[in-house]
């Protein structure tokens, strides 16, 4: 329907088209309103925290309930942590599983292969938590963390990297588990873009007689760059986020005094599912909400930088074949 | 004899790219099975602990205090009743805006916007609806509450039926509308008996999608609907849900919770996994 028509239309339609539209249209404002009802909400809970501190709080370490001073470094410092030992680990992974689905499984192994990679997805966070308490962590601590201690025993910089008590919680461990989380998302996205370039152009390269490698690395790649890292962005976005699986394994520990990656330390979506609750109201309570509100407006800016990087491959679909 | 040489490097040459595409190949493969290596081995733990703590018991009794016996009744109950609420709240509204996102307006500035908000919605961390619906509606009423958990989930549910409805409504051939608009059928008529029905499967899955989101969803129930160790149907107290319960447990030093709480996980699992394959297959019939 073109904009000349509609208005009339809905003006001659009968009473019910109209109400129909009305609740429909209702509907989609009612979600357009929200995302501005999180953000406000959020910076007038926290309103007393930004006031007081404003945007020190983002530099400094302090996190001392009991004297009422609050600072957000510590739990920022978790999150990036482990988001980016969450990339490292899924980025070649995700871009490994994708290669494999496009190009080299058979195609009656693709559909259930991309089903199974897809219910790492399903499984709900509070799984992968526990799971990772339980079992991963004890397994990573006896496994690798133990042998890297007596390997590095005494050298300088790398020893403290390993340093800390066996236990298996951490930021390496919590960075782990947001990777297999993650890699799900990352691994679809790159199955889905890779699917897009023209055949055309994938068999032109094979026909000159290149390998897999040099199609994938030559041509679908620099032909989706901008998809590819839309799907990173993606899943750097859920890792940022994702809370339960963290909170299990990261061992909430509101200080940064350590540079080993097996020390327990804190993220900010840990430290709200963990003292929010018990959380007095006042300005404990409004550090909290400043630190969601940083938490939203971080993922904010890396899902609109997601969305308009696929939304550019999706614009060159068609002209460059 | 140049021509030999040439020949040679020709030759070296091409083993060198065959030896980097082999490297390629089974790194590839080695990233696969990695992935399903986890898969397998995150499945395993949960269906061996996971039945062991499994007694008719944990269906029966309420949650026990530490080393006494119990069962997950009233989380169970409290999870179902919740997310079944939640369903009937957001699904309506997730599929009227994903009709006025398909049917009405698809390309105006307010549909784009619409569809840019929801993308960040469904992806947003879940813990900061948590905290939007406490600073809305905890805080107002000054208890926690088994209703600002409804609310909360509702939220998640939203998101993920607009996207879904939108994307099923635009597989409905044009034609079938044009034939319903050419016989004289009002619009509502139109979408109500004619392209929801062509895409019902569709919506279905989506809302069994998210239902499958919102069972295992933990962050946002923390500090909305908290936790309850009896049984309550009221939603105006705090309730119990299966994911709260399981954390509580789980991150406890008795071991009788510990046992409890994998058994929670076993049917989370169970329930989560089963719901998303039943989704699965209900489109693969329709296409």
């Amino acid at each position: 329907m073109n904009q000349a028509t509609s208005p009339k239309r809905a003006l001659s339609g009968p009473f019910a088209d109209q109400v129909f539209g009305w609740l429909a249209k209702s509907a989609a404002l009612l979600t357009m309103g929200l995302l501005a009802a999180i953000l406000l909400s959020l910076a007038i809970s926290a309103w007393p925290a930004i006031h007081k501190y404003g945007l020190s709080f983002l530099t400094s370490t302090v996190w001392d309930p009991v004297q009422e001073d609050f600072g957000g470094l510590v739990m920022i410092y978790g999150t990036v942590a482990t988001s980016l030992i969450a990339l490292l680990i899924a980025v070649p992974v995700s871009f490994g599983i994708a290669l494999f689905l496009t190009e080299l499984s058979p195609a009656w192994l693709k559909r259930p292969l991309g089903t199974a990679i897809e219910l790492l997805a399903a499984v709900p966070s509070i799984v992968y938590g526990m799971w990772g308490l339980l079992v991963f962590g004890p397994v990573l601590a006896t496994y690798v963390q133990i042998p890297l201690q007596r390997a590095f025993d005494g050298v300088p910089y790398f020893g403290a990297f390993v340093s800390g008590p066996p236990v298996g919680i951490g930021i390496l461990s919590a960075g782990i588990i947001l990777a297999i989380m993650i890699i799900p998302f990352i691994s679809a996205v790159m199955r889905d873009v890779f699917e897009v370039t023209p055949p055309l152009l994938k068999e032109s390269a094979y026909g000159l007689g290149a390998t897999t490698w040099e199609v994938v690395s030559r041509v679908v790649l620099p032909y989706t760059k901008t998809g590819v890292i839309g799907g990173i962005m993606l899943g750097l976005g859920r890792a940022i986020g994702e809370t339960m699986a963290v909170t299990f394994v990261i061992g909430n520990f509101n200080q940064l005094d350590s540079l080993s990656l097996f020390q327990a330390a804190n993220s900010i979506t840990s430290a709200l599912a963990n003292e929010f609750a018990e959380a007095g109201e006042g300005l404990h309570q409004a550090a909290l909400m400043y630190l969601g509100l940083v938490l939203f407006f971080i993922t904010f800016v890396i899902l609109s930088l997601s969305k308009f990087l696929l939304a550019q491959l999706r614009k060159g679909e068609g002209t460059k074949t | 004899m140049s021509t030999n040489l040439a020949l040679d490097a020709r030759k070296a040459r091409f083993a060198g790219r065959k030896r980097v595409n082999l490297l390629a190949i089974a790194l590839a493969m080695s990233a696969m099975a990695f992935g399903l290596f986890w898969l397998f081995w995150i499945l395993f733990e949960t269906v061996r602990l996971g039945i062991d703590g499994l007694t008719f018991a944990t269906l029966t009794q309420m949650t026990p205090p530490p080393n006494e016996e119990g069962g997950l009744a009233n989380a169970i109950y409290g999870s179902v009743l919740m997310v079944t609420l939640a369903t009937c709240v957001g699904a309506p509204i997730g599929i009227m805006a994903g009709i006025y996102l398909a049917e009405f307006d698809s390309k105006g500035w307010l549909a784009e916007t619409t569809r840019f908000v929801n993308d960040i919605l469904l992806s947003a961390p879940s813990i900061v609806i948590g905290l939007f619906v406490y600073s809305v509606v905890v805080s107002n009423f000054r208890s926690f509450s088994g209703f600002a958990g409804v609310v909360a989930l509702a939220l998640i549910v939203i998101p993920v039926v607009i996207r879904t409805t939108e994307d099923m409504l635009r597989l409905v051939p044009a034609g079938l509308r044009e034939a319903a608009y050419a016989l004289g059928a009002p619009k509502w008529k139109v979408i109500g008996s004619i392209t929801m029905k062509a895409a019902r499967s569709g919506v279905i899955t989506g809302v069994l999608l998210a239902v499958a989101r919102i069972a295992g969803e933990t962050a946002p129930l923390l500090f909305t609907a908290l936790s309850n160790q009896f049984w309550t149907s009221s939603l105006s107290e705090p309730m119990a849900s299966l994911p709260v319960t399981i954390f509580k447990f789980a991150m406890s030093p008795y071991e009788n919770w510990q046992k409890l709480a994998w058994a929670g996980v076993f049917l989370i699992t169970l329930a989560v996994l089963g719901l998303n394959i039943v989704a699965r297959a209900l489109t693969r019939q329709k296409t």
